[in-house]
C-alpha cells in the first residue's frame, strides 16, 4: 500500500521550516539562544524542555512543530505510533558535558542523556508514543534506508504512523530533520520517497 | 516471506573466546565477576566482570584498532569461521549494537574534531566492515540496552524483507570509567556481585563482552534455531526508571508472541533482563506475569556476565539458543530469595528438558522494552 509523508519539519542553520516553508530565522544566535528563541516563537508550553540536554531540545522541538496541526493522533492507538531517528554523532554533545563533569562531581542528570535513543525516549513521553522506537547511526542522512525501512515497518504492521528522520547536534552545528509518515492521504501528503527527504534536508537557507 | 535461521555465534568474555567456552563455564556456575581495586576506574573498590587486556588472553588484531573494534573483529571472525557466510556477497549486510563504542578516547585523547571523526560508531563500523569486505555500508544500533535484541529483531525484518540473504550482528561495549562513574552517579551499581530477582538485591554489576549472531535465510544442516518474532516498545513515562507497570514491556511480549504465532503456554523459558536494581527486576515480574507467563522458567545471566550493555542482549540470547540446542538452561546466579511481588519460575541449578521455544526480554534508558522468540525446529 502507499506510504505518504503528511509533514515535515527542517530546523538547520538558524531557520526552521515546515513542510518546505520557513516559518522562523534567528541567524545570528549562538546554539543555546537559538534552541529557546525556537521555542518561545511557537509558544511552546512544556518545562520539561529546560531539563533536557541540546540533541533532546532539538529534536523535541522539530517533533512538535513537525506534528502541530498536522497530526490526529487520536486516530491511532499509542503501541503503533513509531519513531526511527538518526545521526552521526550519537550523543557526543552531552557525552564531553559528562566527561567533564567527572573530574568533579559526575552529574546524574546528564549521564542520563549520553544515549542518543534519549532523544525518541523526549519525544515519546510527551505524546504517550509506545510503539516501536529505534535509533540508528550512519556517517550522513541516509535517506535510502529510512525511506525501505519505515516503509516496510508500515506495510508489515509494526506500526501505522512513524516519526522518522535525522537529529543531530555537536557543538555548534546542528541539524534536525523530522517526516511524518502515514497511510493516509492528507492535504499536504507528498509520496514517502527518499528524494523528497534529500529535498528537504538541503532546503537552502533564505535570509528573511 | 522467508524464515530466518542462526546458523553461526560467538561470545567473547572473561568466560572465553567461544560460545561454547562461555556455556562450559556457566554449566559449571562459574561467574566472571570479581572484585577490582583499581584507582584508574574509581576511587572505591567495585564488582564487574572485565576482560584483562594485559594477559594474552584477548588477541590483538592490529594496533590500529581499538579495544572495542578489536573485540567486534574477534567475534566476528570466530563467528564467520564457523558459517559458510561470505562478507563480500552483495546479499550480506553487517549491523553493529553498541550503547558507548569508543568513549574512552574522550579520556586519553585531546578533545578535537580528529577525535570526533574517530570516537563516531559508523567509524568503527567502517573500519570493522573494510577488514572483512563487506560490501553493503554497515548499520548501527544504539539504543541503550535493548541495543542488541533490537539488532537481531532488524536483522530478522531484513532477511524477511528480502533484501539480504545473510546477516551477521554483532555487538561489545567497553567499561571505562565514563560507563562506570555514570551508573555510580544513579546509585545503580551493587556493592556486592549483582543478585537478580532476590530480595537483598541493590543494583547491577556491570560487565565487559563481544558478541555475534549470524543470521541467513538459509538453514544450516546443524543449525535449525530460527528467530521467529520480535518487538520493540516504550514506556512513554520515564527516561531512566522503567515503568510502574511493565505494561509496555508486556506488550512487547505479546506482539513477539502473536507475530511467532506462538502462545503463552509453548514458551519454555525467559531470558528475563534480570539486572537486579530493585525497580527492573520489579518491573519484568510484572511483565512477564502480565503476558501470562508467570509459571514459565525464568532466568537472568547478569550474575555470570554482568550487565553488558551493546553486548547484553546478544550474549543472553546466545546462551538462550544454546539451551535450546542443548536442551539445559542455566539457573539465576546470585538470586537466593524471591524478592519481586509477582513471583516467578526462578532455579538456582541447572535445569535440564526438552526446550523448544525461548523468549528472550530486555529493557532500556530511554523507557524502551524489547522482545524476541528463538524456537527450534
Amino acid at each position: 500500500m502507499e506510504k505518504y509523508i503528511t509533514s515535515s519539519c527542517l530546523i538547520s542553520k538558524h531557520s526552521v521550516y515546515k513542510n518546505g516553508e520557513i516559518l522562523f530565522a534567528n541567524k545570528d544566535a549562538e546554539v543555546n539562544d537559538f534552541l529557546i528563541s525556537v521555542y518561545k516563537n511557537f509558544n511552546l508550553n512544556y518545562s520539561r524542555f529546560y531539563k533536557m540536554d541540546r540533541l533532546s531540545k532539538l529534536g523535541w522541538l522539530a517533533s512538535e512543530i513537525l506534528l502541530k496541526d498536522s497530526f490526529r493522533k487520536e486516530i491511532y492507538r499509542p503501541e503503533d505510533i513509531g519513531l526511527v531517528l538518526s545521526n552521526a554523532n550519537s550523543s557526543l554533545d552531552t557525552d564531553q558535558k559528562y566527561m567533564a563533569s567527572i573530574h568533579d562531581i559526575p552529574s546524574p542528570a546528564l549521564f542520563v542523556y549520553t544515549l542518543p535513543n534519549i532523544v525518541t525516549g523526549e519525544i515519546c513521553i510527551r505524546n504517550n508514543f509506545k510503539g516501536e522506537n529505534a535509533f540508528f547511526l550512519f556517517n550522513r542522512f541516509n535517506a535510502d534506508f529510512i525511506e525501505n525501512y519505515v516503509a516496510d515497518l508500515l506495510e508489515n504492521g509494526i506500526m501505522e504512523a512513524c516519526i522518522c528522520g535525522w537529529v543531530e547536534l555537536l557543538g555548534n552545528e546542528f541539524i534536525a530533520a523530522l517526516f511524518l509518515v502515514e497511510k493516509l492521504k492528507g492535504n499536504k501528503a507528498v509520496s514517502l520517497s527518499k528524494e523528497y527527504m534529500e529535498k528537504i534536508f538541503k532546503s537552502k537557507n533564505i535570509d528573511l | 516471506m522467508s524464515g530466518v535461521y542462526i546458523v553461526s555465534d560467538n561470545i567473547i568474555s572473561p568466560l572465553g573466546l567461544t560460545t561454547a567456552e562461555n556455556f562450559a563455564q556457566l554449566k559449571k556456575g562459574v561467574s566472571g565477576i570479581r572484585q577490582y581495586h583499581d584507582s584508574a576506574f574509581a576511587d572505591q573498590p567495585f564488582y564487574a566482570s572485565l576482560l584483562n587486556y594485559k594477559s594474552s588472553f584477548i588477541p590483538e588484531v592490529d594496533h590500529i584498532y581499538t579495544r572495542f573494534e578489536n573485540l567486534l573483529l574477534l567475534s566476528i571472525k570466530d563467528a564467520l569461521q564457523n558459517s559458510k557466510v561470505d562478507p563480500r556477497d552483495k546479499k550480506t549486510l553487517l549491523i553493529i549494537s553498541s550503547t558507548k563504542g569508543n568513549i574512552s578516547l574522550l579520556e586519553t585523547e585531546m578533545n578535537n574534531s580528529d577525535l570526533h571523526k574517530r570516537i563516531t560508531l559508523s567509524t568503527s563500523a567502517g573500519l570493522v566492515a573494510e577488514y572483512f569486505g563487506f560490501l553493503n555500508q554497515p548499520i548501527v544500533v544504539s539504543n541503550a540496552c535493548i541495543s542488541g535484541i533490537m539488532a537481531i529483531i532488524t536483522g530478522m525484518r531484513l532477511i524477511r524483507y528480502g533484501q539480504y540473504e545473510n546477516i551477521v550482528i554483532t555487538g561489545a561495549d567497553v567499561i571505562t570509567k565514563f560507563i562506570l562513574s555514570g551508573f555510580q552517579s544513579f546509585q545503580a551499581i551493587s556493592p556486592l556481585p549483582c543478585k537478580p530477582f532476590d530480595l537483598d538485591r541493590d543494583g547491577i554489576s556491570l560487565g565487559e563482552g563481544a558478541a555475534t549472531i549470524i543470521l541467513s535465510a538459509k538453514p544450516t544442516q546443524l543449525s535449525g534455531i530460527k528467530v521467529m518474532g520480535g518487538a520493540v516498545t516504550n514506556d512513554a513515562n520515564h527516561l531512566s526508571a522503567p515503568s510502574y507497570t511493565g505494561d509496555e514491556l508486556g506488550q512487547a511480549i505479546t506482539k513477539t508472541l502473536d507475530e511467532a504465532k506462538l502462545t503463552a503456554s509453548t514458551i519454555d523459558f525467559i531470558s528475563a533482563h534480570g539486572t537486579a536494581t530493585v525497580y527492573n527486576d520489579e518491573m519484568e515480574a510484572k511483565a512477564i506475569t502480565s503476558a501470562k507467563l508467570q509459571d514459565v522458567l525464568v532466568n537472568s545471566l547478569k550474575g555470570y556476565f554482568g550487565h553488558t550493555l551493546g553486548a547484553a542482549g546478544l550474549i543472553e540470547s546466545i546462551i538462550s539458543v544454546q539451551s535450546l540446542k542443548e536442551d539445559i538452561v542455566i539457573p539465576t546466579k546470585g538470586f537466593e530469595q524471591m524478592g519481586v511481588t509477582k513471583p516467578l519460575n526462578i532455579h538456582t541449578d541447572l535445569v535440564t528438558g526438552k526446550f523448544k521455544n525461548c523468549l528472550k526480554i530486555g529493557s532500556g534508558f530511554g523507557g524502551c522494552n524489547a522482545a524476541v522468540v528463538f524456537s527450534k525446529d
